[in-house]
């Protein structure tokens, strides 16, 4: 019972649910799940669907904050990524073929691999604080898609393209199964490598890693790699979802939601452990409220003022300050407990 | 002056972090016009009976007077208004602002609210002229010599009308002359009545400089003595302490050493606080290390272990000239290291017994190669067999076992890697003796397998039945290298403490 | 060393000695000579290539009138900074004030109350953020993400749209000019430059301002030392936040308009105006004149591309790529004098 409790996806997955019971209890229609021409339809899909870039991004996010960094060039890197891929398509004479579309979001992504590398690099070698590191490129980066696609939002009209965000498989929406493809490959990667317990290793000690012989230089690079890759990716479905490149609100804030995410997920900011899993639930409660705040009728452009209030809630329960008071409050709990079950244990002794 | 009662009187001193005692029930009286010198090793409790004292760390338990009042210490602000000025053992000033905002900062002179910036300037000329240092006082402190800045530091502390002056390692990197001028200033002070509180490690300063000394050992006092009815020889002992551990006869048989290629020979290291050090260890061999805190006991092994760059001299590893760049470097050549602060730089607390066991192996083998689950967790268990590490639970974090279990996983993180040299520095410093017997045991079977290890500890009687051979360390340099067995406690006592008597 | 011994060397070796002493007194004062000689060399070389009429009195009084309200927001963030934190909600807090004191006007409250308010609002933002920053142990990214989210949102909550200022109190900031042949300068510009003028003033020659340069150089030595460092960290964010407060009076002042949409990104404008003005991202090292040549740097860069008619995406570019080389000259600053002690 007290197991259930401790474990840090507890209470992630208390909130989510929460939400959801909430939301159906709103309005009952949430919860409700339609077929139609071989689709399933509903709020819920939609969420899946729709948080899609952030998983990616958030996933992303989650390794680089384990290795004490943070990347703020994810929304800078999805522009860019967008911006190539579509213009690529938009260039070629057959913008509808398969191979045209396939060649772009290659391209797209090796783009994105390659400024995680220079972030990486930055970081991991010329050893830059992460958050100015990355500020570089978060910067420049909107500029670089905004030359990419000489200034205008570059729009295709390319069902292959299309179908990375608004396309079916099997009842589902790709862009989920494009989520769960990523999930399940960093989840292989961290529990088939070793690199999971070695990024741990680093976040929560460097010094101590260093003297075990660690190589920190090559995990933390990878880890800026991976988050660029990912956002990249995320960049190609919002671009596939709304047709275009549009460099100035492609991922524009994300940065924050995934960090939110990471830490709703119960992955701390000061690095070390962390959880893939609870950032899965992060996203999920990111979407969730988002879908909840516009039902309610707020404009989504006031749903910051939502989430700043869960940021400082959250960082507040997690600060040492409330924690400290916390654990004196529940230990001296347990305490009161124990002692009543002595005593029943003894009862039942006698 | 013996008449006088204390200006500042501690009285059982008690300071927990989380469930570890660091003081436990320590007095000390101070008296004004008094030098007196607070002695003992490393993780004795001299820095943080100093930060108590100051208001830098919270006080579980004990009180404090100053002349006769009691006071509770808020904040090290609160320390400072009540006249106690202090210069911490790491010098810590502010690179990044001048010399004279240093010494004056917090208490410039003003006018009409306004910082009067020439007056503060000279201000700080005349603090540090009284201590016979000539600087441009407008120049950034992180521009100049830590001699200079540790003056700063001093002038600062001094600048203010201060009744207690506290000194934690002012001296470490001063030379000749300027320790002279600081102790004409301190005598200044004794003169007029302040009472100071002097820490070095250099027992000739003390000796020089202290009317009264008090010892902590582990936390703990041991007493208070004269100066003067108190010997050299006896300080040491008392800081170093002689234990009645039960230590086991010397019952392993020296090693045969093959006459010529030792397997590690180093010539000439300087790196970090030792200077032009040479050592040379067997295969087979348990070379103690014995030397005071700052003797650079600790600098010879980062350096021999690849943890610090050597500034210079070389390290051969059967006989051939190695650079050892990084620990990992060390490690791929069987030489590693365990460091004296395992809970900063060795385990990595909140993972698992189980994760710390295998890291190094796992660093190893790198990223992709990843040890099967079975196969670690097989290792891990052998291992808290094998070292007998208590709770037998390989998946609770590291950082919830004691220290001894602590120094035990870190000590399998690195037998796992079937190393050819281990380099232990105070691996038996504050666990039990329970402990620590096993750990030495450990040392000689590990001796007897052919390993090599080099053994650093505070403890003499330790290093001597534990080491083959001795070295000592005094002040950054080797002062001797001696057989084990041709010296008895007292002999390696005398060696460790007394500078220029050759005797032994 | 002796006494005796450097004033042999001084004679020896004086014109070394002084040039190192100059450098030993004003090694943080180089990247903001650096910024400077940029801040030259880009407007000898528009001089030169933009059929020589940049360099006119009408450009440079635009210049500052133009970044008025950025070089508001860089003197907050300079404080922040200076301490080794950072604020990423001024842009979001100068669009909520923005919007909030078009809004208060259009509702037919006087100027003496409106204007007050928007400002105490932009503080408000500050102290939370200040308070989550010292009292809860939350990094200073995350306490001013927070606040950056309540601040935008808010904006929205105010209104949806721009709100149009008719106030003439308001407009005169922006539309009286006071000219001195062909310069110009409007009440904008001149609270502009009076808020570097006080924030020069308050860093260098208050116990409050060395505190935050003692703070940013080693927070636990400023604590040894006996400095009110919980009240400092706090300030400064309150600080920044009236800034950004005033930032939105002038921007909409300039405007004409408040807009829930102003100012995104700005922050990153203004840390990249503060970094390149030669402030140590790391604290303790810089200067809010540095601060204020980083923005005329930016400005003229924007003006410069718009001559030339080129995209407005090189403007992002160039400023990434100059806050790249400062960080990098930064990192081997750093690396020196740490390479030194």
């Amino acid at each position: 019972m007290t197991g259930i409790f401790k474990n840090r996806l507890f209470w992630p997955v208390v909130s989510l649910l929460t939400l959801v019971v909430v939301n159906t209890i709103a309005r009952p229609q949430f919860i409700e799940i339609t077929m139609r021409d071989g689709r399933l339809y509903g709020a819920l899909i939609d969420i899946l669907r729709n948080s899609a870039p952030l998983m990616l991004v958030a996933l992303g996010m989650t390794i680089v904050i384990a290795t004490r960094g943070i990347d703020l060039s994810v929304g800078a890197v999805m522009a860019v990524s967008g911006a190539v891929a579509l213009t690529i398509i938009d260039g070629s004479g057959n913008p509808g073929s398969l191979g045209t579309v396939a060649v772009a979001v290659v391209v797209a992504v090796l783009v994105a691999l390659v400024l995680g590398v220079w972030n990486g690099f930055l970081v991991a070698v010329l050893k830059i604080q992460p958050i100015i590191a990355t500020l570089v490129l978060m910067l420049a980066g909107r500029g670089v898609a905004l030359l990419i696609t000489g200034g205008f939002i570059t729009t295709v009209n390319s069902d292959p393209f299309s179908f990375i965000a608004s396309g079916y498989v099997l009842l589902l929406p790709v862009a989920f199964f494009i989520s769960v493809a990523a999930i399940a490959v960093m989840s292989l990667v961290e529990r088939r490598t070793a690199l999971g317990v070695l990024t741990e290793a680093v976040g929560i000690n460097p010094e101590a890693s260093r003297l075990a012989g660690v190589r920190s230089r090559g995990i933390i690079w990878s880890a800026y790699i991976v988050s660029g890759t990912l956002a990249g990716v995320a960049g190609i479905i919002y671009a596939s979802n709304i047709k275009a490149a549009d460099a100035n609100a492609a991922g524009l804030f994300i940065e924050l939601y995934a960090i939110l995410a990471v830490v709703l997920g119960g992955t701390s900011l000061s690095g070390g452990k962390f959880s893939l899993a609870g950032t899965v639930i992060g996203v999920l409660i990111i979407q969730t409220l988002d879908s909840t705040i516009l039902f309610l009728g707020v404009p989504s452009a006031q749903s910051p003022v939502f989430f700043a209030i869960v940021v400082v809630v959250v960082v507040v329960v997690q600060s040492s300050r409330v924690r400290g008071a916390l654990s004196r409050a529940s230990a001296s709990l347990t305490r009161a407990k124990t002692d009543t079950d002595d005593r029943e244990k003894a009862e039942v002794a006698r | 002056m013996d008449q006088a009662s204390p200006l500042l009187q501690v009285t059982g001193a008690t300071v927990r972090f989380g469930a570890d005692a660091v003081l436990r029930r320590v007095d000390l009286n101070l008296y004004p016009g008094e030098v007196h010198s607070l002695m003992g090793e490393n993780g004795a409790g001299k820095s943080t009976l100093v930060k108590a004292i100051t208001g830098a760390v919270p006080w579980t338990e004990g009180r404090m007077t100053l002349a006769g009042r009691d006071v509770q210490i808020a904040s090290t602000e609160h320390a400072i208004g009540l006249g106690i000025s202090t210069v911490y053992q790491e010098i810590d000033l502010l690179p990044n602002l001048s010399i004279a905002e240093n010494v004056c900062l917090g208490r410039e002179p003003r006018r009409l609210g306004v910082i009067d910036r020439a007056a503060m300037r000279r201000r700080a000329r005349e603090v540090l002229e009284g201590l016979g240092l000539e600087v441009d006082t407008s120049a950034l402190l992180g521009s100049q010599s830590v001699a200079v800045q540790q003056l700063v530091a001093i002038a600062r502390a001094i600048s203010t009308d201060c009744r207690v002056l506290i000194l934690d390692e002012p001296t470490s990197s001063l030379d000749l002359d300027e320790v002279a001028e600081l102790f004409r200033i301190i005598r200044e002070l004794k003169a007029r009545g302040v009472a100071i509180l002097f820490i070095s490690h250099f027992l000739d300063q003390v000796y020089e400089i202290c009317d009264r000394i008090t010892v902590l050992r582990d936390g703990e006092l041991v007493g208070e003595y004269l100066t003067d009815e108190l010997l050299r020889v006896d300080l040491v002992q008392k800081m170093l302490g002689h234990e009645g551990a039960p230590l086991r006869a010397r019952d392993r048989e020296t090693p045969e050493r093959a006459s010529g290629e030792a397997l590690v020979s180093g010539r000439g290291i300087s790196a970090g606080g030792v200077v032009e050090a040479d050592v040379d260890l067997g295969a087979g061999e348990v070379l103690g290390v014995a030397g005071l805190l700052g003797s650079g006991r600790t600098s010879l092994a980062r350096a021999l272990t690849g943890v610090t760059r050597l500034d210079s001299g070389i390290i051969r590893i059967e006989g051939e000239t190695t650079d050892l760049e990084s620990p990992r470097t060390a490690m791929s050549l069987g030489v590693v290291y365990s460091s004296e602060n395992r809970r900063r730089d060795g385990i990595v607390a909140e993972m698992s017994v189980l994760d710390n066991i295998t890291l190094g192996l796992q660093a190893e083998r790198g990223i992709i190669r990843r040890l099967p689950p079975a196969h670690r967790r097989e290792l891990a268990m052998s291992w808290v067999d094998a070292l007998d590490i208590r709770p037998a639970d390989v998946d609770r974090p590291a950082g919830t076992l004691s220290g001894g279990n602590q120094q035990k996983v870190l000590l399998a993180r690195l037998l796992a890697l079937a190393p050819r040299v281990l380099v232990l520095d105070e691996p038996t410093r504050g666990i039990d003796v329970g402990t620590k017997v096993e750990i030495q045991n450990l040392v000689g079977e590990m001796a007897l397998n052919g390993v090599s290890v080099v053994f650093i500890s505070a403890e003499l009687e330790e290093v001597l039945s534990v080491g083959d051979r001795v070295v000592v360390l005094r002040d950054g340099r080797i002062v001797d290298t001696v057989d084990a067995s041709s010296l008895t406690t007292d002999g390696l006592l005398a060696l460790v403490a007394r500078p220029d008597e050759s005797e032994v | 060393m002796t006494a005796t011994a450097v004033r042999d060397e001084t004679t020896k070796e004086s014109r070394t000695m002084k040039v190192e002493s100059f450098l030993g007194r004003h090694a943080a004062l180089m990247p903001t000579f650096a910024a400077l000689a940029i801040l030259l060399l880009l407007f000898a070389g528009a001089e030169a290539f933009l059929r020589g009429d940049f360099i006119t009195p009408r450009n440079i009084s635009a210049l500052l009138l133009d970044n008025a309200y950025l070089l508001v927001l860089a003197v907050g963030m300079t404080f922040v900074i200076l301490t080794g934190g950072i604020d990423l909600s001024v842009g979001s807090v100068m669009a909520f004030t923005g919007i909030l004191g078009a809004k208060l006007l259009a509702d037919g409250l006087p100027v003496v109350i409106a204007v007050p308010a928007i400002i105490l609002g932009g503080a408000l933002i500050g102290l939370v953020i200040g308070v989550l920053v010292q009292y809860f142990n939350v990094q200073p990214f995350i306490a001013s993400l927070a606040g950056l989210f309540l601040a935008r949102g808010l904006a929205f909550v105010v209104s949806l749209s721009s709100i149009k200022v008719e106030e003439p109190a308001i407009l005169w900031l922006q539309s009286t000019r006071i000219t001195v042949g062909s310069w110009y300068i409007t009440p904008t510009g001149i609270i502009a430059l009076l808020a570097v003028a006080v924030a020069a003033f308050v860093l260098h020659l208050t116990r409050f301002g060395r505190t935050v340069y003692a703070i940013g150089g080693s927070e636990s030595s400023a604590r040894l030392m006996g400095l009110n460092v919980a009240r400092t960290k706090v300030a400064v964010y309150v600080i920044s936040g009236l800034c950004a407060g005033l930032a939105g009076l002038i921007l909409t002042a300039y405007s004409g308009a408040g807009y829930p949409r102003n100012g995104i990104g700005t922050e990153l404008d203004a840390i990249a105006a503060v970094v390149i003005g030669g402030t140590l991202l790391t604290g303790g090292r810089g200067y809010v004149v540095g601060s204020m040549v980083g923005v005329f740097v930016y400005g003229t860069i924007k003006t410069i591309i718009s001559f030339m008619g080129a995209e407005q995406s090189w403007m992002q570019i160039i400023v990434g790529a100059l806050l790249l080389l400062f960080i990098v000259v930064q990192r081997a600053i750093v690396a020196r004098s740490e390479g030194r002690r």
